[in-house]
């Protein structure tokens, strides 16, 4: 028997995936896969809605432009969520054709409404919406969108 | 599979479009093709009714970019009514209030259009 106690329990960590066609028809599927798991950990409506969205874009970006002329592999994305006690952690994966995320510049809004044309909102999105973005970028085998949210801030 | 559907209602020269639903990259085309009809049928003046609409994102406010341009030069306008406030909120964070009206209901949108 280990003769000592922690002074603290453990902080409790949850770790859950989905890999799924990259399709549009799944982002219904994404959305509530991880609406289900924010909503568990406490999360508000409204925070739940964000992560939601936050994470849609990232999948609705990888269907879109992930496997541009691939036509051989199967076209994937693979979601992972990590849960702390306050904190989600969401990683969305694909083996697509990657992107230089520092080419993505956050669009200047008033000089985008100008020009009215659509499209490129999405990363702006996901940045507003979360508290951290960060990419790795690996064409071909890994590219990822890492992207958390705290419960209290 | 997202739920989304367009009804589409005409009152005499504006035509109110009704988005029910979720409106994501999957549904977009959906209501793509309602707005593009109207083009080319030359109804510019359009009520866009947001009253069921329970999820937008960046691929929906795409679908109205993509279109205003050309309404507007038919001296027409797409007009948002009732949108709830969290689908309003997306709608803010990309600064779209300084591009699009907004009104509490559909007649006070088609008013503007008198």
């Amino acid at each position: 028997m280990p003769g000592k106690k922690p002074h603290t329990l453990p902080e409790k960590k949850n770790s859950y995936r989905l890999k799924l066609p990259a399709d549009s028809a799944n982002l219904d599927i994404i959305r509530k896969f991880i609406a289900g798991i924010a909503e568990n950990m406490g999360f508000s409506e409204e925070d739940i809605y964000q992560i939601e969205l936050a994470v849609d874009e990232a999948c609705a970006n990888v269907i879109k432009h992930a496997y541009i002329g691939e036509n051989t592999r199967e076209k994937e994305i693979h979601v992972r969520v990590k849960t702390r006690a306050k904190k989600i952690e969401i990683t969305i994966a694909d083996r697509g054709i990657g992107f230089n995320p520092n080419s993505i510049k956050t669009p200047n809004m008033e000089e985008y409404l100008k020009r009215m044309k659509p499209g490129g909102l999405g990363l702006h999105l996901i940045k507003t919406l979360m508290d951290k973005v960060s990419f790795r970028i690996n064409p071909g085998v890994r590219n990822e969108v890492k992207m958390s949210k705290s419960l209290v801030k | 599979m997202a739920n989304f559907d367009i009804e589409r209602k005409d009152n005499g020269d504006v035509t109110i479009l009704h988005a029910n639903g979720y409106l994501d990259a999957h549904t977009a085309p959906e209501f793509e093709n309602a707005l593009s009809t109207l083009i080319q049928e030359k109804r510019f003046k359009i009520v866009v009714s947001l009253e069921g609409l329970q999820y937008i994102s960046s691929a929906g406010l795409g679908v109205f970019m993509g279109f205003i341009e050309e309404v507007r030069q038919n001296a027409g306008d797409i007009k948002i009514s009732e949108v709830s406030p969290r689908v309003f909120k997306v709608f803010d964070l990309l600064g779209f209030p300084s591009l699009y009206e907004f009104y509490d209901s559909k007649q006070a949108a088609m008013e503007k259009f008198k």
